[in-house]
């Protein structure tokens, strides 16, 4: 607050009872929409819709929608974990050789030698929690930065895959492994006939009917329980248009998923993670400290936040998320290789960053990391399926990724919010 | 020696709702040492900002001499360029630069661009000499204490070919010792020509060390007197600094006094940045249910980090002492004991310690007492809500929703959430560190009404503030802290701003 505006001075002078000003908000017929929390699936959807033209299609086709989610699946999880460190003020740039590490871990324990699938992966989710552990004392107990612990780590653990996997990939994985990380579910009840959109597993369509029917389930109640506390909600119509929008995609997603091969595991784990860590996150005393650590460390301390018990436990987690993603990239590979996950840390830190986080820590959504890691996701396939070079790729997420940030700095400062 | 070296003349500086200045004025006359007295907020680092360019020549109304020349400085620079240097009571030096480099910072030995180190060292060498400070040019800054730093920043200022010199409380930090030598270098300083201006709260070194003094009270000149020709006395300062009437600004209270909540026997602490320095030595403070006691010391007193250490150890190192909670004596090691204890704290420092800027009413509201409302680790949403819509009503924060996020809000509403966030953890005792600072005078009445039925509530309440009136307005009992050091404990019956002052600005014997 060192400099002081006419526009302060403005508002100042209005006093404090009338609506703080709303940056970014615009009202469309009643329905007003604030720019800054969901310009980002505003602009996922213009970025599907985009690439849907340009490919005459073919993006939106059963077998590309189940390619992007099981090509995806471990930087999502990887988002999922990097957001939470992000919204804690820090970062993470280990994940890709934690990725690597674990990946090779596993590969020893089950091909050579030879333990049980369940025992191997219970024990390499172990080793990821050891892994953050580790870099998680040195960040919130010794103090060092999380930047330089996990540069560290970077190279650590990296070199540790070497060490272990030599020159070369182990493999081949257990087929539980391989149908984790790259399988369907089955058709338990076998296909049934959807007219001219030809046949479709009947097991998917129930999983996705199921889904929405929870998800109208939950709004609802979630709904009354504000009314009954005499919390405003939205209006009627504004809430069925959002619950019919949500099922609809749902609904979209699943019936072109189950006429190509079923619904992919990887998309049933990640729809579990994303739900678990989003209740996490909103929910839980834990998800609530990890605000306002970012959103204030110093007032969170002086709040009784275990500031440095919650930035360990982030790490352990993201350890954890990095072990998983380490496991299905090796499975969907079929083998444990030395380069595994090179620069997986750079898309997990772009998707959270893309999809609303703040630099200076305290704000994002689980949502919004996993919606910027599809953006790129998109961007990657829509590119290469109209036949992009990887050079122009990079470009277009470079630039994507600097304006998302621009975005979001930009609102902040129309908001006056300074700080 | 009647020639004046500096006149400003109808100062006024405004801030948006607040006028900090008002037509205030100040002639100092060459070779003197002239003191700047008042209290807290009463104006004093804003007229020496408005000096030193820090505010520049527009953005006040008055007239500034310096030598004869009318200036208009636009900034620090244009300030020292015409021989007017201001060290602040934060030293602005580079701990992990040389003495040297620190003193010829932003105005190097060079030749064309390059240092000449040689000269560089042999002239800082000079300068130490001339203020007395034997260490190597090229030792660290951090490697010094604070009293060797201060004379780095007079030789950085001698360095720079000061005419004025202004100390702003040059020894609110020191020990004794380094206190007299400094006083005494800015004695041989004045018989060299250089003319200083030194605001302080120590009364008595004022008393000791200048030869006039201007009286600063609520943003003017009180009067600007002649230490020897009007023979002027500590208590001749203090009726200038305090002669404010006390006004209905406070709601009616009658105190019902329970049984004691809170003792601190000899709670001692020292200083986490100057080893071996006490800020807080012996204190001893007694709180009963029901009853508002004040705290009442100059800056840097210790007042702050006295409370700041009982909160859990936030502050300070080898902190030793006893604490007892309705007469059993507990161990506060962090925040969450202290909150466990029913111990709550609102720091002085709203936007820095208080609040999550970014985050909503009721996320604020609900920050320190979250566990009591989840189950297992959930929090109950609703809950929060109904629990953050009371307090918005019942203390009438002033924003239309609790989702508002409180960085919008006006001071005296973000303190009033942070106030609901210290209730809503069900505190038996509650220090309130300037709880009005920085709020308009409306808003400050209802957060003395919140105060009065905190009390009524049984709960024991510590007021640290700044501004003696509000004390005596507020508080049933009244302790005094200098240096460290509890100096008084006096009752609000018998209680005068003379007589806190007094004891507010007792020096170690």
């Amino acid at each position: 607050m060192s400099s002081i505006t006419p526009a302060d001075v403005e508002v100042g002078a209005k006093g404090d009872g009338g609506a703080p000003r709303q940056p970014g908000r615009v009202s469309l017929g009643g329905l007003s929409l604030n720019l800054r929390s969901s310009g980002i699936y505003i602009a996922f959807a213009l970025i599907v819709v985009l690439f849907t033209v340009l490919t005459d299609g073919a993006m939106l086709q059963p077998q590309n929608i189940s390619n992007i989610i099981v090509q995806n699946s471990y930087v999502l999880i990887l988002a999922i974990g990097m957001i939470l460190v992000i919204i804690a003020g820090h970062i993470d740039l280990s994940v890709g050789s934690v990725v690597a590490v674990t990946g090779a871990l596993s590969a020893v324990l089950m091909v050579n030698m030879g333990l049980p699938w369940p025992l191997a992966l219970l024990i390499t989710l172990v080793a990821g929690a050891l892994i953050g552990a580790w870099q998680g004392y040195w960040i919130a107990y010794f103090g060092i930065p999380a930047f330089i612990v996990t540069l560290a780590g970077m190279l650590l653990f990296r070199a540790l895959t070497l060490t272990v996997l030599g020159n070369q990939g182990i493999g081949p994985f257990p087929d539980q492994v391989r149908t984790l990380a790259n399988g369907f579910t089955n058709g338990y009840f076998g296909n049934i006939g959807l007219g001219p959109l030809g046949g479709a597993d009947l097991f998917s369509l129930l999983i996705g009917l199921i889904a929405i029917a929870g998800m109208a389930v939950t709004q609802w109640r979630t709904r009354e329980a504000r009314r009954g506390y005499g919390q405003s909600v939205e209006p009627m119509a504004v809430f069925v248009l959002k619950l019919v929008a949500g099922a609809a995609l749902i609904l979209f997603l699943v019936v072109q998923l189950a006429r190509f091969k079923n619904l992919p595991w990887v998309l049933v784990l990640l729809a579990v993670l994303v739900l678990a860590y989003s209740m996490m996150a909103n929910r839980t005393v834990f998800g609530r400290q990890i605000y306002a650590i970012g959103g204030n460390l110093q007032a969170a301390v002086m709040s009784g936040v275990k500031v440095k018990s919650v930035v360990f436990w982030i790490f352990v987690n993201m350890g954890v998320l990095s072990a998983i993603a380490g496991v299905i990239f090796a499975g969907r590979l079929n083998q444990a290789g030395p380069t595994a996950g090179n620069s997986f840390e750079l898309d997990a830190i772009a998707a959270a960053f893309i999809g609303g986080a703040a630099v200076q820590g305290g704000v994002g959504k689980v949502v919004g990391a996993i919606t910027g890691g599809l953006i790129m996701a998109v961007i990657n396939n829509g590119m290469s399926l109209i036949g992009s070079p990887s050079e122009r790729v990079m470009l277009v997420k470079g630039i994507v990724l600097l304006a998302a940030v621009a975005f979001d700095v930009w609102t902040k400062r129309r908001g006056g919010a300074a700080r | 020696m009647t020639e004046h070296i500096l006149r400003m003349s109808g100062i006024t500086k405004t801030f948006p709702g607040v006028k900090a200045l008002q037509d205030v004025n100040l002639t100092v006359r060459r070779g003197e040492i002239h003191a700047i007295c008042g209290e807290n907020g009463a104006g004093k680092s804003t007229l020496m900002k408005v000096l030193s360019g820090v505010y520049p020549f527009g953005d006040y109304e008055g007239e500034i001499t310096f030598e004869g020349q009318k200036c208009e400085f636009g900034g620090i620079r244009d300030s020292e360029h015409a021989g007017i240097v201001i060290i602040h009571q934060e030293l602005a030096l580079s701990p992990q630069l040389s003495i040297a480099e620190n003193i010829f910072l932003g105005n190097e030995r060079a030749r064309r661009g390059w240092i000449d180190w040689n000269r560089t060292n042999y002239e800082a060498g000079a300068l130490m000499k001339r203020v007395g400070l034997r260490e190597n040019p090229t030792t660290m800054i951090a490697d010094l204490g604070v009293g060797k730093q201060q004379l780095v920043e007079i030789a950085k200022a001698l360095a720079k070919e000061v005419k004025l010199l202004i100390l702003d409380e040059p020894t609110a930090a020191l020990n004794d010792d380094d206190s007299a030598h400094l006083l005494d270098l800015l004695r041989g300083l004045r018989d060299e020509g250089i003319t200083c201006v030194i605001i302080s709260h120590k009364l008595n070194e004022v008393i000791a060390i200048a030869d006039s003094v201007t009286i600063i009270r609520d943003g003017r000149t009180i009067e600007s007197l002649d230490m020897a020709a009007d023979h002027v006395t500590e208590d001749r300062i203090i009726s200038g600094m305090v002669g404010r009437a006390l006004d209905n600004r406070f709601p009616p209270h009658e105190s019902k006094i329970g049984t004691e909540a809170l003792r601190v026997e000899d709670w001692t602490v020292y200083s986490p940045s100057q080893p071996g320095r006490k800020v807080v030595d012996g204190a001893d403070l007694m709180l009963r249910r029901g009853e508002i006691v004040g705290l009442a010391g100059l800056m840097g007193a210790g007042r702050t980090e006295l409370a700041m250490s009982l909160f859990g150890r936030t502050y300070g190192v080898h902190i030793s002492g006893k604490v007892f909670k309705d007469g059993k004596p507990i161990e506060i090691r962090n925040v969450q004991d202290a909150i466990r204890h029913g111990i709550a704290y609102a720091t002085e420092d709203r936007k820095r310690y208080g609040l999550n800027l970014i985050e909503d009413i009721k996320r604020n509201i609900s920050a320190a007492g979250l566990h009591g409302l989840s189950r297992r680790g959930w929090v109950n949403e609703n809950e929060e809500y109904r629990v953050a819509e009371e307090f918005h009503r019942s203390m009438n924060i002033k924003a239309p929703s609790v989702n508002s996020v409180v960085g919008k809000l006006s001071g005296g509403n973000q303190q009033k959430v942070v106030l609901s966030k210290w209730i809503l953890t069900e505190p038996d005792v509650l220090i309130l560190d300037e709880p009005t600072r920085g709020i308009d005078v409306g808003a400050k009445y209802e957060i003395y009404t919140i105060i009065n039925r905190l009390a009524d509530q049984g709960k024991a309440v510590l007021v640290i503030s700044s501004e003696l009136p509000e004390l005596l307005g507020l508080c049933d009992r009244i302790y005094t802290l200098s240096e460290g050091r509890i100096t008084g404990e006096v009752p609000r019956r018998e209680a005068t701003q003379e007589s806190l002052m007094h004891l507010m600005t007792k020096g170690q014997e």
